[in-house]
């Protein structure tokens, strides 16, 4: 299955991954390697089959609406690479301002 | 003999008669850590100063008769599980900087059974590899040979435990990351039910797939820790609400009329003739205490490996989203906007490996794509499953090769991803399942270990602990030990 450089830049891009274009050659040929694997699942007859998405059958399972966990903003925040008055900071994400 | 040679189980019953002490093998320890582990890299944190605290702590209990089960034995835990105020890394750039803010129910399980804490083991990144050498803090070294792989992904846990610098550490398996490593170690390593240990607070890599277990040195030390780790958690909502069985009850029972399958479809590879011979001798050892052997078939079993590299890239890529840069970890330098600091951060903060699978994940799971595969895959999962609950009703327990070969040389396979994908056939069917599995030592292969592998039915870990205990009764693979300089 050959993947395009088109491709390999959107899926890059809805994962959030910046890829140099220097390394595209030799990441879409692993890429494709491994996606080649997925063609032996064509020939698995499933159209009668019910998708497995977890190997339990769960049921979600609830609790009393208690609180349990206490406010630990500042020390989760401890970790954080830009803090302020206990906000996250990123850049600037509103345009037309100062 | 030695006292980190001796068992987990040996270690306690000399602490308990007080013939030893907690602050001693603990200390003991950490000088093998640093005499030793500078050439194999198991561990990427050493908590020394938090081990001798624990030890002196354990020290008092005995001598007020207040032990707990496990006290004062030292362990390491696999550095993917969440140990509060103490480096996480899960042996990434990304989470290079990440002191966790609370414990996994694994730690604080094991804690308030009186272990101690040597440190925090290394591991590929993000639990994704078999050889352990995508990990950002170096690859790890064999103990029995250290041109050879420990294996993966719990490859710090297998190499310090196999080199006695610890006397058992935690480890995670998500497709073979328990057994594979166990296997190329010569340790006994058991993957539990999946739902059996909680996996609040441990890192997530794919979720239907993780599962926590152990990694020791026999299945007696297997299941002490396991009976520790294990339990019904209300914070993770995949938890089973089972009770857990004391797996140390029934492990001196005899296996006589316990029924063995051999899938041939695993039979049928081109094995190398050391694989199979040692593979043999386990099935006749296992035939003289008294088991049955059945062949059986599992005739989707093949489809494991695509469905497997299907789904685990797909929950991967979910769950590596929050790897943002904002909230914690690593986050790259002076980003202009806040899709560059997604972008940098993710491009610099990942390795190769996780960036393939992320990105094949994203590929499988996008508009246009995901009927396809995803859930293409998600219905070949099921017809692997079926073949389980089919097999089961014939047999008590699967038995394998849990590698197709010995341990293989740093570098060999690291270029050429299916490759290394292929470490794990023999693995990855019990995760897709979420079935128990134990790998355990069966020979030896030019001065370098192999495992066979039983896997059980649901809830079913007792039989394998005491199918394996019954194996080491009779045997002496699980008691060499590689001579660490």
């Amino acid at each position: 299955m050959a993947l395009s450089d088109k491709e390999l830049n959107e899926i890059a891009y809805l994962a959030r991954i910046n890829i140099n274009e220097d390394s595209f050659p030799s990441l879409k040929g692993e890429l494709e390697k491994i996606l080649d694997l997925f063609e032996k699942l064509n020939l698995a007859e499933t159209s009668k089959v019910e998708a497995m998405s977890h190997p339990l059958n769960l049921s979600q399972p609830t609790r009393p609406d208690e609180v349990t966990e206490e406010d630990q903003r500042e020390k989760l925040q401890e970790t954080a690479p830009s803090v302020k008055s206990g906000l996250f900071l990123v850049p600037k994400v509103i345009e037309g301002e100062n | 003999m030695e006292i980190h040679e001796l068992s987990l189980i040996g270690q306690l019953n000399q602490l308990k008669e007080g013939s030893l002490s907690s602050t001693e093998l603990t200390q003991h320890y950490l000088d093998r850590i640093s005499n030793f582990d500078e050439g194999i890299n198991s561990f990427i944190t050493v908590t020394a100063d938090l081990a001798l605290k624990q030890a002196k702590e354990s020290d008092k209990r005995y001598k007020s008769n207040s032990a707990l089960p496990l006290d004062g034995i030292p362990i390491a835990h696999k550095d993917i599980f969440c140990t509060e105020n103490i480096l996480t890394t899960c042996g990434s750039k990304m989470l290079s900087n990440f002191k966790a803010p609370y414990s996994s129910t694994v730690v604080n399980n094991l804690s308030a059974d009186g272990v101690v804490i040597l440190g925090k083991t290394n591991m590929d990144e993000f639990a994704m590899g078999s050889s352990n050498e995508t990990s950002y803090f170096g690859p790890v070294k064999n103990p029995w040979n250290k041109e050879y792989v420990p294996g993966g992904s719990s490859g710090g846990s297998a190499a310090c435990v196999s080199a006695q610098l610890a006397s058992a550490a935690t480890a995670t398996d998500t497709g073979g990351s328990i057994r594979q490593p166990a296997a190329l170690c010569g340790l006994t390593g058991i993957k539990p039910t999946y739902g059996r240990v909680s996996r609040y607070g441990m890192i997530a890599f794919a979720s239907s797939l993780d599962q926590g277990g152990v990694l020791a040195r026999s299945a007696e030390d297997s299941a002490l820790l396991l009976a520790s780790m294990s339990g019904h958690d209300p914070k993770d909502s995949t938890s089973l609400n089972e009770k857990v069985p004391n797996f140390l009850k029934n492990i001196n029972s005899p296996i006589k009329g316990m029924k063995i399958g051999l899938p041939k479809e695993f039979f049928e590879r081109d094995l190398p003739k050391h694989v199979e011979s040692s593979t043999k001798e386990a099935i006749k050892t296992f035939k003289d205490l008294g088991a049955e052997i059945h062949e059986i078939s599992l005739p989707n079993v093949d489809l494991s490996l695509p469905v497997y590299y299907i789904i685990a890239p797909a929950e991967c890529s979910a769950n590596l989203s929050r790897y943002d840069g904002v909230r914690y970890g690593y986050r790259c330098e002076n980003p202009k906007d806040i899709e560059d600091l997604y972008m940098r951060t993710r491009e610099e903060g990942f390795g190769p490996e996780v960036k393939r699978r992320i990105l094949i994940g994203t590929y499988t799971l996008s508009a246009g794509y995901y009927d396809a595969y995803y859930l293409k895959a998600q219905k070949c999962r099921r017809l692997v499953a079926n073949d389980f609950n089919e097999a089961f009703k014939s047999v008590d327990v699967i038995l394998s090769p849990t590698t197709p070969d010995t341990s293989f040389k740093s570098g060999e396979k690291s270029n050429d991803p299916i490759e290394m994908y292929l470490q794990d056939i023999f693995t990855i069917p019990a995760n897709l399942a979420g079935l128990p599995g134990i790998s355990f030592p069966s020979g030896h292969h030019e001065g370098l270990p192999l495992g066979v592998q039983l896997v059980g039915n649901s809830l079913k870990e007792a039989e394998l602990l005491q199918a394996t205990h019954q194996f080491q009764k009779v045997t002496d693979w699980h008691k060499k030990l590689p001579e660490v300089k």
